[in-house]
């Protein structure tokens, strides 16, 4: 077969970060190519390059035998590649084929030709075993719905090299299994598809070629069949990673969190929360696994008084969490570090000690009455700085300027300072590097084993199975089953992340 | 802890070199463009430059009157200021202002039979309030209705200064009615001149002590840091139990009230009385005053000067000259836009961590 | 008078007096589409307003005068543009800056020009265009059938607007880019030249209203005479929920309050003219609030966008 794309040596410099390092990338025609690797490995950069959005520093890109250059997304599309955005590029008010024929070119200037553009999705669809509307508005539309309109969109506008950034990440296995049968009829038909992920199995599953990132650098180029999972995780992560912890046993018997029945309407009728019950035990980490927007978020919003359950209820101690307002739940002893600690978590624009007070800055403690005692914050954030091993310059270093990493280790010193009865941490090592993962691990068992309850929501399936003594599965808002990591299998696991419900959850030990 | 401040100190100098560094270079470039719009006109600029200086402090009466200016933008440049460091816009500053005028102006004329002492802190308190409750509306509407407040603030601007006309021109005309403002306020009422024989009154001391509190709210009490989390990231202050919509609320009533203020020191201490404009536009020079300030106290002292150098000077460069003092809303457009162009400069700091975040 | 007298009168002066909102109007609302929230519109207006009127006391011809104070406005749209687009400021405070430019720069330059006399340009007015016959009709046919050219221009822009903005290929790109212009961008959208395009058009569509103003109502210029037209059209667009037809409904509903707050002395009524012109911002306030049905702007109006 031959080359339709070489990336030569692709350096791409932001002010103070090296995102891509001499990067090379081979793919034939007709092939489904993976791009492997880490969060953080240069992956999307290399693609956003090669769809014309950023300009490489240096290097070269050569398209079916000829040197390309492209100075807009515009160029990139006329030479036939199109990416499917892991966020995706809609516009929700505006309808699939509206969508469809933004910047498109256009026969007439003056006549928006809606009805043939429309019959010319229909027929794409039908051709490639696609269920969608194109006169439907993409605000009505679900999220698998949503992307197969900007595949279709890809293909619309002559894409021939199609890039999918991480499209599996909001999708259930059964609409994964849909999506790859999509890819391969297109393969098939000639199309290449430029496939992006970290998921092992996944990319075992649908890849010809994989070129393995990490940190920047391609690793190297493999045919699939050479290399198993094992030694495709080996080069992704680059170093055997010892991910087992100790944990010592723990008074388990006294539940510190009990949620029964707890439901969340939503306007449109379904149900993101549907009759949700399960106990959180003193000593214990309970998981909550699958795959994102299966209703985790809404969960722990329920729970941490950011939003209000329709019916049911979740007591800790003497407090229903579903009817109060996060400061009382907070004052109660509940802490949470929050899904995303850029948006919510940290003030990027504040400095460390302005963060570390964020959740009790109104006590006693941090100032009398009501002004700030900031001789004592600056000594107390020190400590904590120095006992959480967060690497920074100083307390007055703006949060923003940290590492992924040591943004995370200030969220969980605040957290975890506050001696919480229950500590909620959703996806704690999300896009943080692998030292301040193991780290992070660590202070989680601690607080399980200091006999407090933990409460653990994370979509990365070997976190929760590692971490945690119960394991939840959530689906489309309500629980599959819960299970002992020990007793399960990975199938199973699977299984019930795609919606098979599994029998008698475990009563407590 | 030694090495820490020095941290600390290197970057406060930095972050407030880059600041002073592009106000002063905003204010020069603009003074330069007009002063070119000025020879355009046939006048010498050198001249014109130094009418306006010397009119602004050359001698007692003419820093009086620099004080005089320098009073309402205090407090309309704290009122942007407060808004925007909560994340909020206000540009109703003006009809804040000119509500904040007329209910002082009526607690000045119509309550009587008070000492000084009682009449003057409740005359000015209705000046608060007046345009507190004017701002306060508009953050009930956010808050209650999803009004956004760019355009309500807009459109009450308007409805402030209609109804200001209406009622001296109706229910509080100084009778019999013949021309269109109120009757003097009364002496209780008036703020003392601080300089015998010239317009300084108590106002600028009052205004200063504001600014003080200004700064001890913002950054040093709770309330101000809640306030304060709220505008850099609302998301984290909801997380935290925050109630954002409180503090919006609270916040443009606070902002309206300082508004409020500058018109209740306009009536009470330079006008006497209640004229349809009660202001040349101090609302809107407001937005000047933080911007070049960059909602910092002592920024906010330094722009108020400066703003009201040109306030002050420019009538006496009109009165020696001819140039019309509608030259200064260019200069101070001119500023606006010079230090907003330059923005970006300031933000060099964010851009790296934006970047890296998108490589990621 | 009769009342069908004063009600045509009425409607006449209704159509007239909307005409400048209108056009402010339509130029805001393409700017809003693209995303771009422009309170400088009073100052673009006062600007080309008085440009307008020493433009034709110069060439003694109203339409050069109207042309030239359209280029002004566009030449004020490319500096709008250029900071808020390139440069990213924000578009509230430059918008304010231009309130005060437009309001001090028009001043300085008349009293440059003329001093303080007064200067007609009426012996160059526009000429009406009537059509006979239909002009006799009854109540409406002064209002419809004899106006001004730019009256009829401006009433025509919106049916031309609403194609151009629904219905063209260019309008869809134009209100991608108000809607969320990183989706535009990875389509191939230049965002930046679009808001460009976007902002002058719109400018020069205000510089228009502008320019109608004074040379075309009232046939000279006098300081601030905009008198909050410009945040009267602010109000327009969103009072007709960002659709050209309701931006036209709403500013002749505006207008009719401007004539009727005209009238209201000469028919020797005792409502307050300050309580009149206050209606459009209430209505706008209550508007905004909710209370006449949902509003939604689009949805990246106001925000700077950074490439890549």
């Amino acid at each position: 077969m031959a080359k339709i794309l070489e990336m030569k040596h692709i350096t791409k410099q932001f002010p103070g970060v090296l995102a891509n390092d001499d990067v090379n990338l081979s793919v034939e025609q007709g092939e489904v190519h993976t791009l492997l690797g880490e969060n953080g490995a240069g992956k999307s950069t290399l693609m956003n390059i090669l769809c014309g959005l950023y300009h490489p520093t240096s290097g070269e890109i050569w398209l079916e035998g000829q040197k390309v250059r492209f100075s807009s997304a515009k160029d990139a599309m006329n030479r036939g590649i199109g990416m499917v955005h892991q966020h995706f590029m809609l516009i929700p008010s505006l309808t699939v084929v509206e969508n469809c024929l933004i910047g498109a070119k256009s026969k007439s200037v003056v006549k928006l030709d809606l009805a043939g553009a429309a019959q010319k999705l229909s027929a794409l669809a039908e051709e490639y075993n696609m269920n969608l509307d194109p006169m439907a508005r993409v605000e009505d539309l679900s999220v698998g719905a949503c992307q197969r309109a900007e595949i279709i969109k890809a293909l619309f506008r002559g894409a021939k090299i199609l890039i999918l950034d991480e499209p599996t990440a909001v999708l259930t296995p059964q609409e994964t299994d849909e999506l790859f049968n999509m890819v391969r009829k297109l393969t098939n038909s000639g199309f290449t598809v430029l496939f992006i992920s970290h998921k092992l199995n996944e990319v075992k599953e649908i890849s010809n070629s994989i070129t393995i990132l990490r940190q920047g650098r391609s690793v190297d180029t493999v045919k699939n069949e050479d290399l198993s999972v094992n030694e495709l995780a080996r080069l992704m992560v680059g170093r055997e990673v010892d991910m087992t912890v100790t944990r010592h046993e723990t008074d388990q018997s006294k539940a510190m969190l009990t949620v029964s029945h707890l439901t969340l309407g939503h306007p449109s009728g379904n149900r993101l929360l549907n009759d949700v019950s399960f106990e959180v035990h003193k000593g214990e980490i309970f998981g909550i696994a699958g795959v994102d927007g299966n209703g985790q978020s809404e969960l722990v919003e329920c729970l941490t008084g950011l939003r209000k359950a329709t019916s049911g209820t979740a007591v800790y101690k003497d407090l229903d969490l579903a009817k109060s307002s996060t400061r009382e739940i907070m004052k109660k002893g509940v802490s949470h570090v929050p899904q995303d600690r850029q948006k919510s978590g940290l003030i990027l624009s504040m400095n460390l000690a302005e963060n570390m007070i964020l959740q009790d800055y109104y006590q006693p403690e941090f100032g009398k009455g009501p002004m700030l005692n900031w001789k004592y914050i600056n000594e107390y954030t020190d400590k904590l700085l120095k006992d959480f091993q967060v690497k920074a310059p100083s307390r007055f270093e703006l949060a923003q300027n940290l590492s992924g990493g040591n943004q995370q280790k200030v969220i969980i010193a605040r957290e975890v300072s506050r001696e919480p009865g229950l500590l909620i941490a959703m996806h704690p090592t999300r896009g943080v590097d692998v030292g301040a993962i193991e780290y992070i691990h660590k202070r989680i068992v601690e607080e399980r084993d200091a006999g407090r309850a933990v409460l653990l929501v994370s979509t990365e399936l070997e976190e929760v199975l590692k971490l945690s003594d119960r394991v939840a599965v959530m689906y489309e808002g309500e629980i599959m089953g819960v299970v002992r990591p020990k007793e399960v299998t990975v199938e199973e696991m699977g299984l019930m992340m795609g919606g098979q419900r599994r029998e008698a959850p475990q009563a407590a030990g | 802890m030694q090495q820490f401040d020095k941290v600390k100190f290197r970057n406060n100098m930095s972050l407030a070199a880059r600041q002073i560094a592009i106000s002063a270079l905003a204010v020069i470039a603009a003074l330069a463009i007009s002063m070119i719009v000025v020879a355009a006109m046939g006048v010498n600029p050198a001249k014109a430059m130094s009418k306006m200086i010397s009119g602004a402090l050359g001698g007692k009466s003419a820093v009086a009157e620099t004080l005089v200016k320098m009073t309402p933008l205090l407090f309309t440049g704290m009122s942007y200021a407060l808004a925007n460091r909560c994340g909020l816009t206000n540009i109703g500053m003006e009809g804040q202002l000119y509500i904040g005028a007329l209910t002082a102006t009526i607690a000045g004329v119509y309550i009587q039979g008070l000492p000084m002492v009682i009449h003057l802190p409740l005359t000015m308190l209705a000046g608060f309030l007046g345009g507190g409750i004017w701002g306060g509306v508009v953050g009930v509407l956010k808050v209650k209705f999803g009004a956004n407040e760019i355009i309500t603030t807009v459109m009450l601007n308007t409805v402030a200064t209609n109804l200001v006309q209406y009622m001296v021109t109706g229910p509080i005309t100084e009778p019999p009615g013949d021309d269109a403002q109120s009757s003097p306020l009364l002496d209780s009422a008036t703020l003392p001149t601080i300089l015998k024989g010239t317009r300084a009154h108590l106002g600028i001391l009052i205004a200063l002590l504001f600014v003080v509190a200004f700064y001890l709210f913002l950054w040093k009490s709770k309330k101000g840091y809640e306030i304060r989390v709220s505008g850099q990231n609302p998301d984290a202050a909801i997380y935290s139990g925050i109630n954002t919509g409180r503090n919006i609320m609270i916040v443009m009533l606070l902002a309206g009230g300082l508004a409020g203020l500058a018109g209740a020191t306009e009536v009470m201490g330079v006008q006497g009385r209640l004229f349809p404009t009660v202001s040349p536009g101090y609302g809107f020079d407001g937005i000047a005053v933080s911007l070049i300030g960059a909602n910092t106290a002592p920024g906010i002292v330094a722009g108020a000067f400066l703003f009201g150098i040109l306030r002050a000077g420019g009538n006496s460069m009109q009165r020696a000259t001819g140039v019309p003092v509608a030259i200064i809303s260019v200069i101070q457009a001119i500023v606006i836009l010079m230090v907003v162009a330059t923005g970006f400069l300031r933000e060099g700091g964010f851009r790296k961590k934006k970047t890296s975040q998108k490589a990621a | 008078m009769s009342p069908i007298n004063l009600i045509g009168g009425l409607i006449t002066s209704d159509l007239r007096m909307a005409t400048p909102i209108l056009l402010a109007a339509l130029g805001l609302l393409i700017m809003n589409r693209a995303g771009l929230i422009n309170i400088g519109c009073e100052g673009i207006m006062l600007m080309s307003a008085f440009t307008a009127v020493a433009a034709t006391y110069a060439l003694h011809n109203v339409w050069l005068g109207m042309l030239c104070a359209m280029l002004v406005a566009g030449v004020m749209g490319a500096l709008f543009a250029l900071l808020t687009v390139s440069l990213r400021a924000n578009q509230i405070v430059v918008g304010v800056a231009f309130n005060t430019l437009g309001t001090g720069l028009s001043t300085v330059l008349y009293r440059m020009l003329f001093g303080m006399d007064f200067v007609s340009v009426k012996e160059y007015a526009f000429s009406r265009v009537s059509i006979p016959g239909l002009k006799e009709l009854p109540l409406i046919g002064e209002a419809l059938f004899d106006q001004m050219p730019i009256v009829y221009l401006a009433f025509l822009l919106v049916p031309v607007v609403a194609y151009f903005l629904f219905r063209t290929p260019t309008g869809l790109n134009l209100r991608s880019v108000g809607e969320n212009p990183r989706a535009a961008d990875t389509l191939g959208i230049d965002v930046y030249k679009m808001r460009y395009a976007a902002t002058i058009a719109g400018c020069m569509l205000m510089g228009m209203g502008g320019a109608f103003l004074s040379t075309g109502l009232l046939n000279s210029f006098q300081e601030g005479m905009t008198a909050n037209r410009g945040f009267i059209a602010l109000a327009a667009v969103i009072f007709g929920k960002y659709k050209p037809k309701g931006v036209m409904l709403a500013t002749m509903l505006f207008a009719l309050g401007l004539a009727v707050a005209n009238l209201l002395p000469s028919i020797g009524s005792n409502i307050p003219y300050n309580f009149v012109t206050m209606i459009p911002y209430l209505l706008t306030v209550v508007a905004l609030a909710g209370f006449v049905g949902k509003v939604t702007p689009p949805a990246a109006a106001g925000k700077p966008y950074k490439k890549g």
